[in-house]
Parts: C-alpha cells; structure tokens; sequence
C-alpha cells in the first residue's frame, strides 16, 4: 500500500512537469502583454518597453522558461509582476477563504445529497422519488452565478438575515466566518448535490437488488440496518467516485462562486492573474491546482481499499 | 468518549478558541468609510504606472506641490509661495511649514527636487517641461528653484497637472528609484496613511487618518485647498462584480461606488437610502484612435472621410443612452475647459455621408479593410466599435471588427505590426477631460512619429504648434495656439473626438461632503451614523 502511495506520488512530478510546460506556452500564446497593462492606458510604447525589459519578457521564450523552470525546482514561484509580493505570500492569503468555502460546500453537499439520493432509492418510483429526481435536474440545470444572485437577492437584499459578500476570517469570529459562508456554500453546492444524489440513488438501487441484500432481509433484519450496514456500504465505491470528482470540479466553481460573493480567495486570485496577464501568479496557480487534483484522485483510490477490501493495490 | 465525539469536542474547543481570540472591538468608535472603486489596487507605484486606480491611491497618500481647483485653475498645495523671476526663467518655490512625510521626519527641498526628476523622467508632459529645464537646485531645507533654458507656461501647470502621471511628492530615498521600476516603501506626506500590512490585493487597501497632515488653510475646491480629513479609515473594498457592489451597497454594507454602470443607475436611484451625485464636472471624452503607419488611415483624406461619416449622438445614446449623463462636443478640448474651442469643425461629425464618399473617392480608397478593434468586457466601452462601424460602413469603408477585451486591445495596440499580421488600424477609447486640457497634455495629439502613443501620427506642423504651446506664458495666445493646433486636426486627424458624458458615484445618504473633482478624493468626506 505504501509502495504504491509513493509511486503514485512520484507519478506526480512527471504530470506537473506537463502542467508546467503547458501552462507556461499556453500563457505566452495568448494575446495580452501584461507590461502594456502595468503602464496603463496613458503609457508610450518607450513606456511599455522599458517595463517589459524590467520584467525579462524582451528575453526569449526558452530563456524565460528556463529561469522560470529553475526557479521552481528551487521552490521560489517569484514575484507578481503587479503586486508587490511573493506568489508564495499571495497564495498564502488566498488559501483560508478558498479552503473554507470548498470544505463548507462538501460537506453541505454530502449531508445533503447522500440522505437525498438513499431516500428516492428507498423509495423508488414514489413522489419523493421523482421530486428528488426532479430538484436533481433543476441543480444540473441552473448556473451556478444565477443561485447565487437569487441567494442574494432573497436572503441578504429583502430579508437582510445574512451579508450581500465578502469573507471573514476565522481567527476574526466564528459568527461572521460562518454568516458570510453559508450563501455562497450553498450556491456552490447545488450542482455537487445534484450530482451526488443521482448517483448514490442509481448506486443504492443497484445494492439493493443484489443477492446479498435479500438474504440479509431473509434472516429478518430490519429495512433501517439493511440501508445502513449492507446496502450503503457497498453502493459507498461509486458515490466516493463522485464525491472526489465533485471536490476536483470544485476547482472551477469556486472561481464563480467567489467572484459572484467577492471573496478574496485562489479563484477569485486566478481570475485576476489571467485578466492582468500576470504570468508567474497564473503559473504557480494552475500548478497549485493541478496537484491538487492529483492528490485528490489519489485520496479517492485509498479510501476505496478502506470500503471495498477486495481492492488491493 | 467515541473518537467521533473526541474530534467533535476538540473542533469545538478549537473553535470558541478562535473566537476568544479574535481582536475585540475598539473602545473608541472609529468611523470607517467603505468604498468600492473602480477597480482592484494591485499597483501602488503612481509614477510607474498610469492607470487611474493607481493615480487615486496617490492623491490618498502623498501630496502635490501645486493643485487644479474646481475653476482649473492651479493653486499651491505642498508650496507656500513661489516667485517668478522677471525673465521668466526662474521659478523659486518655499514650502510650507509642518509638513511631514508620515514617518514624522519633515518633507525636503531635496525630497521635492528628486521627486520631480523621477515624476519628469516617465510622464509625458512632465518630460516636456524637464525639457526646459536646465537645473534644478535646493536653496534650503525648505526652498528649491527650477532654472529654465527657455521661458515656459508649462512649470504650474505640469506641476499641478490633476491626472496621470500626477507629480506626487515622495521622500528622496523612495524618489530616487528607477522610474521604471516599482517603489516598494509607500511613505507619502498627504492626508491618508496607507496600511501596507493590511493590504490585500483582491480583498481591500486600508488607508487611515493621518493626524500630523497640516491642511491648508483655504477651503477644499477641486484638487486644491484644505484637505481635511474627516473619517479615522477609509478600506477600498474590491468588488469587481457591479451587481454584487450595488448589492452591498443596497444593503449598507458599503457606503460608496466609484463607477456603478450606466444602465444599474435606475436600480440605484429607487433606493431611499443611496443617492447619485455627479462629482466630475468635465467627464470623459471618447475617442477613435487612427494607426497613420499602414492604409488606408496613412492618408489624412481618408482619415478626413472618418471626420464626416461620424456623429456623436450615435455613439453617446449607445453607450450612456440617458442625455441627462452625456453632451455633445465638438471640441478636441473637453467642454466647460479653458481652451475648449468649435474653430474648425464646422460640417464635421455630422454623419455626411456623401462628402465622406467623396473623399475615400479623392483619395483612392481601395477597399482596404480596416480592423477595428472592438473591446467587449468594459461598459462603457463596450458599444462604441459597432457604432462606428455602422457609420463607416454607410460611408463606404469595408470594416473587419475584432472584438477582444480590453486588456488585450491595450496589448495589440502598442504593436506596430501590418493589421493583418496581428496590428490595427483603429479603436475607441475613453479620456478623462483632466488628462486632455491642453495640446501638450493630450497624448493623442502628441504627432512625433516614433515618439508618439500608439497610432504614431505624424505632422511637423502639429508640433510645432504644440511647442509653441509649451513656450508660450501668456493664456490668451496659448488659447490661440490650442485653436490653431485644432484646425490642424481637422486637416490631418491624429484622432476623433466622439463626445463627452459623465458618470455618478452612488453614495450611502448619510456619507456627505463628497468634492467635485476630475479625480475620486476622500478628504472633506464625512460618514454620519448608518
């Protein structure tokens, strides 16, 4: 097991290595020159390329790499070109907003979305069924920006019970971190609870048709102990699946969510790197991004060995 | 105890932990004025750059040495007194007294000097007066002069020049930074204190009272007069969506936008508790770009062609739509300014279809397709391009529009390349009226090949006017010049003046004292209650 988990993380580097090269041409083939935006609208074009100088991007593109390249195999991400601190420093302040509103929209939408997709499963074919099935459709349908102004619309604007935007930091109290995360969580987290629920029903009703199911009920147990013990445990493989996919895609919602919510986090950060043409935040933010997907992927396959012990790696 | 429960009471604990130690609140009730600019401040160097967001972050933290009042004109503001010599070539300024850069040491003769050097090395008209300028000594702590070559009107007015790049007085270490490369100490000696701790690009720059600024005497009227301060903090908050800023706005989480789009104003004004208010009198003028390198706009005729085919309603009702917020103006120089001037432009901007088809026939206009570079992400931007090219296209021109945001028009227009081979031939922009007061200042008259913005114009003639303007002292001849240089316009466009509107900043009723003034400045605001 540990073998592999040491494998699968020195798979890791070649991906990254990818990524790099990727994101780094991909960013010197798009239009934008980021030293015209630095000097602004009233610049002369000596303007501009004196900051491009400043900046090395007058260097070749292979000499840049190769700088740049270095630099991260030394851990050094370098310096914004606008703002003036570390990429490091950035991502920093941008990690706790991003990482709370992530793990407040999974678990809504795992506490939601499992009871919801078990109980139309449980009670396939009936109203609750199709009204679960029905809310499902509606959450894959609608963007995510369009609940979110909804939500703001109905619970900040005419009920004034919660805060329009923004983000409060922990350390700063409880109360306000939580008030000003529950809309955009819940925002976020509708298309996940769409998601989760169709799969845990398809999932939960594939079980419950299984042999080993009916002889549980067989031996007289009760329909509750045969949900909990037999049936979700083993429907528990596809719905982690989706719960991983989900916190991956998650990455892509987040950019939304937090703009729409003006919260000050990596999406929001992403966002202004790639309007600004800002070359090393964008950089180190993908790269950022992409290992974290990777380690998700991974985490997913060693939980699977926790539910399913016939799976060995 | 269940290792469930275990992780519940430790989160708990960990929790009310965070609670007990979140900073308690002030016992002195601090009034803090929060406000939703125009944009992000990701740069704080206001020489380095010249964009506007940067520019208002500089009038929150340092001082000017002289100041455009709310009648244009210019004012001291950091100088006491200052004397002309009696040939003109001798500026003497005296600073006045208290003034302090916020680390309390007090601000130099020798800080100015070195400030202005760095100021004259990157902007334009600040090069244009550093081209007069044969020395520039420190008398004494508190005096300094600047020795001209040759007379100039331009001293006062450069130095008190309300917009990009702004003449920003920094200490002499700060100032003696290469120009091109950004500051990173952000000590100033005007009525805020920026709080670099607290930051955040993406979230809120902080900026506080400072409590030693000694105003002026005088009172506030336009960029000049005292600045007084009357809120203890102000936090720019970075909203860049417009519906969730008028949102917090709404919902009193905000007390001010800078820029709320045109068409959210009615949402805005059903509000009781918001109101709109118009703080820049002159506006912004619009404008379309020419590229005189490559055909057709090589040819004055054909640019001449453009002249005629455009009017200026059109653009206007497109973009603002509501009359109440823009006017027409026939004048290179923004209405309501001092050398605003209709001399020339009889018959233009009229949309005469047939003399523009008359002159694309005189010139030869060979069909040539022109690409028009369309930026689609800004509002007020954002309609302009198919207007024009509407109008060009009833004119006869063949017009190949490429829509693009803004900040890769902005990248795409500093290239000189062939239009098809990734460059342009045209685009439309937006001027603040303080950027273009004066032939000198307007950087797209600047007509000196190589050496001008964008578009590279051309023309002995434009500049030798505008040399003319520089050299001259006297308002009325300059007034003469400034029409001169227009009439010149009308022959050999560098570029087309598309009208003027104006947009509102929406405030909070119970924040008050807001100045008219080409720039958002935050002295003289008073917050009351919620």
């Amino acid at each position: 097991m540990f073998g592999y988990i040491a494998r699968r993380l020195l798979a890791t580097i070649p991906v990254m290595a990818v990524v790099a090269v990727l994101v780094f041409m991909l960013l010197r083939f798009t239009a934008g020159d980021p030293a015209a935006i630095i000097a602004g609208d009233n610049a002369t074009s000596q303007d501009v390329a004196a900051i491009r100088e400043k900046l090395g991007l007058d260097r070749p593109i292979v000499q840049q790499f190769a700088i740049w390249f270095g630099s991260i195999l030394r851990g050094d991400f370098g310096e914004s070109f606008f703002f003036k601190k570390t990429i490091a420093e950035l991502i920093v302040e941008r990690v706790e907003p991003t990482l709370a509103l992530a793990v407040c929209t999974v678990l809504l939408a795992v506490s939601t979305a499992v009871p919801l997709g078990v109980l139309a499963a449980w009670k396939r074919g009936t109203w609750i069924d199709r009204s679960v099935m029905g809310l499902s459709v509606f959450g894959f349908s609608v963007p995510v920006f369009v609940i979110g102004y909804a939500l703001i619309y109905l619970f900040a604007i005419e009920l004034a019970w919660l805060p329009v935007q923004g983000y409060q930091r922990l350390r700063e109290g409880l109360g306000g971190f939580l008030a000003r995360l529950i809309l955009p969580s819940v925002a976020l987290a509708v298309i996940y609870v769409a998601l989760i629920a169709r799969i845990t029903r398809a999932s939960v009703l594939e079980v419950m048709n299984a042999e080993y199911v009916r002889t549980a009920r067989a031996k007289g147990l009760g329909e509750l102990p045969v949900l909990l013990r037999h049936v979700l445990r083993n429907a528990a493989v596809p719905i982690v699946t989706v719960i991983g996919l989900g916190v991956a895609l998650l990455i892509g919602g987040v950019v939304v969510t937090e703009s729409v919510f003006s919260i000050p986090g990596l999406g929001r950060l992403t966002v202004d790197a790639v309007l600004a043409r800002d070359y090393p935040t964008v950089q180190a933010v993908v790269l950022l991004f992409s290992a974290v997907y990777v380690l998700i992927n991974l985490l997913v396959d060693v939980i699977y060995t926790f539910l399913d012990p016939r799976i060995r790696y | 105890m269940s290792p469930v429960r275990r992780l519940a009471t430790a989160l708990a604990l960990v929790s009310a932990l965070w609670v007990v130690a979140a900073p308690a609140p002030s016992a002195l009730a601090e009034t803090t004025l929060k406000v939703v600019m125009h944009s992000d401040l990701k740069i704080v160097d206001p020489i380095w750059t010249t964009a506007y967001i940067v520019r208002n972050h500089g009038y929150m933290v340092y001082d000017t040495l002289f100041a455009m009042d709310a009648k244009g004109e210019i004012k001291p503001q950091m100088v006491d007194r200052y004397e002309v010599s009696a040939d003109k070539l001798t500026y003497t300024m005296t600073l006045r007294d208290g003034l302090l850069w916020h680390d309390g040491t007090p601000v130099t003769a020798e800080d100015c000097v070195a400030s202005i050097k760095r100021w004259g090395a990157k902007d334009s008209m600040g090069q244009k007066m550093m081209a007069f300028v044969k020395e520039l000594q420190v008398v004494n702590p508190k005096t300094f002069r600047i020795v001209l070559k040759a007379p100039t009107g331009l001293v006062l007015g450069a130095l008190g020049k309300p917009s990009s790049n702004v003449p920003f007085m920094m200490p002499k270490r700060v100032a003696e930074t290469d120009p091109n490369k950004q500051i990173s100490d952000f000590i100033g000696s005007g009525p805020f204190v920026f709080k670099k701790e607290e930051w955040k690009p993406g979230d809120k720059a902080v900026y506080v009272k400072f409590d030693r600024y000694k105003p002026r005497p005088e009172p506030a009227s336009g960029l000049a007069g005292g600045k007084v301060v009357k809120v203890d903090r102000v936090e720019w908050k970075a909203i860049p969506d417009h519906q969730t800023a008028i949102n917090a706005l709404l919902a009193g989480e905000v007390d001010y936008l800078e820029s709320p789009p045109h068409d959210l104003y009615p949402v805005l004004k059903q509000d009781a508790n918001v109101r709109l208010v118009t703080l820049n009198p002159l506006g912004n003028q619009y404008t379309f770009r020419f590229n005189t390198l490559y055909k057709p706009f090589d040819n004055a005729k054909v640019r001449q062609a453009v002249f005629y085919a455009f009017n200026q309603e059109d653009f206007l009702k497109a973009v603002i739509g509501d009359p109440a917020y823009y006017k027409t103006c026939k004048s290179f120089f923004p209405c309501g300014s001092p050398l605003a001037t209709t001399k020339g432009m009889d018959g233009l901007l009229e949309s005469n279809v047939e003399k523009a088809r008359g002159l694309l026939k005189e010139a030869g206009y060979d069909g040539t397709p022109v690409i028009l570079m369309h930026s689609t992400d800004l509002a007020v931007l954002a309609n302009l391009a198919p207007v024009a090219k509407a109008l060009m296209e009833r004119a006869g021109f063949k017009v190949d529009m490429h829509s693009m945001d803004w900040q890769t028009l902005v990248s795409r227009r500093s290239k000189k390349d062939p239009p098809d081979k990734g460059g342009w031939n045209a685009f439309l922009t937006s001027w603040v009226a303080g950027d273009i007061l004066n032939p000198v200042m307007m950087g797209f008259m600047n007509a000196s090949c190589d050496k001008a913005m964008f578009g590279w114009p051309c023309d002995k003639e434009i500049e030798s006017l505008r040399d003319q303007f520089a050299r001259e002292t006297d308002p009325a001849k300059q007034k003469a010049i400034a029409e001169a240089v227009q009439v010149r316009e009308t022959h050999y466009p560098t570029h087309l003046p598309l009208g003027q509107w104006y947009g509102a900043v929406a405030a909070r009723k119970n924040v008050t004292g807001m100045i008219e003034a080409p720039v958002t400045v935050f002295w003289n605001v008073e917050k009351k209650g919620r």
